[in-house]
């Protein structure tokens, strides 16, 4: 739920205004301001050439960047969400998905696909943060759970790129429990020996954190990600003090033991690969 | 002192004058038939009260202060046999979290729970009842001990959330609670989860992975509080009323999703009313249940788990 409380206090700029400039041709870099070409910045990995700062993007960007020559196949890819609970608050919330379907041109807020990287098969489901901040409810629940299965039922490795606020509070109980659905259905791919690798990206919290993305064989992150199960604003509030400079980051997951592994951007094709070759052989 | 909810009043009224011609009976007033009267309107008023909560009635009746706790519930359900275990053999034990074995009628169970504290200082002891990262891990740590030796589990929910500290993050809330969902989903022991209080969140579910999870009629369970989903989504805290309505989070709702397994009855009034008559009941429902699932063979009680867990969403296919 961090992704909405942050949005209302304008902490997160939508990506969108981020990446166009008026001319739509010039990105500006949200940390340090450099500014370069939208064809350099898909180039160079959407990585700033200045500060290094990882942009947020969503699945169809990581599989072009992982699957060999953009090839896949993509599963359940017509799920969508339905109103179980009637939710409204100051907007149906059928109509918010509608809403954002239209904008974002996406189902849901994960997309599941199989494909090839470097010639191994890999399964890999990756959340879109552009789909009401990457919220977790029945769709990106079941979506997960059949992508598991797949990799079970045909023994490939499974990636999971995480990128969420955790819960979808319209979907309530449903959305809790779809933290046990996945990491019950991940209990089954750990019987299997099926390997697990868990990405964890910018930014990865709340129920996501204290379900699947934690649970990788390997937990490997992009640098500078913000990780963690509560929010720095709640954490801030509950300790009354200010946080640590680094407090939540990727390197201060992995220094307190939570990762495997930090992978810039532009080596997590090779790396993944080479660590799916060991599993492997 | 007896706490009164604000829709309460009709009760503390009658409560008053019961206490009065009580009092006049022992003065050597003959007051029987007006006790008697007062004690059966009672008895009516609080069934009429408690049939008609709604959704945040519920969730204030599930917060009471003279609500029954766990070790309340594990001491009389264990008859007194209950033996506390420690820490989570790393970095501490966490008073939020409470644990170990029991005997119900002869047979030994782990009981694992929440605690929340009986009083101010007992309040910041027990951290109101939201663990740290080691509080899950010691819960992992007795339901393995429980597997290895072949004895069921039975958890009890009762907190506000896990505990958005820094030093929870530091030691990782999330892999915590993460962790606890893998394991359970394979214990090869029974576990009943009996809902008796608040079920906020993931700080809930992380030890709430069940063969049968029970909610008592007075308690909730969702993703997050009324109060946060207000301020969250209205901006303010003045919708946790809509916000309970919204978030179906009553046993009854949960049931109707098919998100638990069953409700348990509570005493005319709440469990706070006549906590001893809460615990026989639910030491039925244990023992039944526990009776139950002891039949199964363990693939098929780990397999039917983890079946019920894997159907829980809704969703749709063009
Ligand atoms: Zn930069």
């Amino acid at each position: 739920m961090v992704w909405f409380q942050r949005k209302l206090k304008g902490v997160i700029t939508p990506t969108t205004e981020k990446k166009e400039t008026p001319e739509g041709l010039w990105y500006k870099c949200s940390e340090c301001k450099n500014v370069v070409s939208t064809e350099e910045h898909a180039n160079s990995f959407y990585i700033c050439p200045g500060c290094g700062h990882h942009d947020k993007i969503g699945s169809k960007e990581y599989f072009n960047i992982l699957f060999d020559n953009n090839k896949f196949k993509e599963l359940d890819a017509k799920m969508t969400s339905s109103n179980p609970l009637n939710f409204e608050d100051t907007k149906k919330y059928s109509d918010r998905i509608v809403a954002t379907q239209k904008k974002t041109n996406l189902k849901d807020a994960v997309r599941t696909a199989v494909g090839k990287i470097d010639k191994q098969d890999l399964v890999i489901a990756c959340m879109d943060f552009d789909f009401i901040g990457g919220s977790m409810g029945s769709v990106v629940g079941e979506k997960i759970s059949r992508a598991i299965d797949y990799s079970i039922k045909n023994k490939i490795p499974f990636l999971m790129i995480s990128k969420s606020g955790g819960a979808r509070m319209m979907e309530a109980a449903f959305s809790l429990m779809q933290m046990a659905k996945t990491s019950v259905k991940l209990s089954l791919l750990a019987k299997a020996k099926v390997p697990y690798i868990s990405l964890l990206t910018d930014p990865t919290t709340g129920g996501v954190t204290a379900s699947f993305a934690m649970l990788g064989d390997l937990n490997i992150a992009e640098p500078g990600a913000l990780i963690g199960f509560a929010g720095p604003r709640v954490v801030r509030e509950t300790i009354g003090r200010d946080l640590p400079e680094d407090f939540q980051t990727s390197e201060f997951v992995l220094e307190h033991g939570f990762l495997d592994l930090i992978v810039k951007r532009n080596e997590l094709k090779s790396t993944i690969s080479k660590l799916i070759n060991m599993f492997n052989n | 002192m007896a706490v009164y909810l604000d829709f309460e009043e009709p009760i503390k009224i009658l409560e008053e004058q019961l206490e009065e011609n009580k009092a006049l009976q022992e003065k050597g007033i003959d007051t029987s038939n007006i006790i008697k009267e007062i004690e059966k309107k009672l008895y009516d008023t609080r069934k009429t009260i408690y049939n008609n909560l709604t959704a945040w009635q519920r969730v204030q009746v599930s917060r009471h202060p003279d609500r029954p706790y766990t070790l309340a519930y594990i001491n009389a359900i264990s008859d007194g046999t209950f033996i506390e275990l420690h820490g989570d053999r790393t970095v501490r034990d966490d008073k939020a979290m409470v644990g170990g074995f029991g005997s119900i009628d002869g047979k030994t169970v782990m009981f694992i729970g929440q605690q929340k504290g009986i009083n101010t200082k007992m309040r910041q002891l027990r951290n109101f009842g939201m663990a740290n990262p080691e509080g899950y891990r010691k819960a992992l740590r007795l339901m393995k001990m429980a597997e290895k030796f072949n004895k069921p589990v039975v958890c009890l929910i009762d907190t506000p959330g896990a505990f958005p500290g820094l030093e929870a993050e530091e030691r990782g809330q999330g892999e915590a609670i993460a962790r606890n969902l893998l394991e359970m989903a394979q214990l090869k022991v029974p576990i009943i989860v009996l809902i008796i209080g608040e079920g906020a969140s993931g700080g809930a579910l992380g030890i709430g992975i069940g063969d049968k999870v029970l909610m008592l009629e007075n308690t909730w369970y969702s993703v997050i509080s009324p109060e946060s989903c207000s301020s969250i989504l209205w901006r303010s805290w003045e919708h946790k009323e809509q916000a309970a309505e919204a978030l179906k989070l009553t046993a009854k709702d949960m049931l109707t999703h098919k998100l638990i397994d069953g409700i348990i009855q509570e005493p005319v009034g709440g469990a706070h009313s006549n906590p001893n008559e809460m615990f026989v009941i639910a030491k039925k429902e244990i023992k039944k249940q526990l009776d139950k699932l002891s039949k199964l063979k363990k693939d098929k009680l780990i397999k039917e788990r983890i079946k019920k867990f894997c159907s829980m969403g809704v969703y749709e296919e063009a």
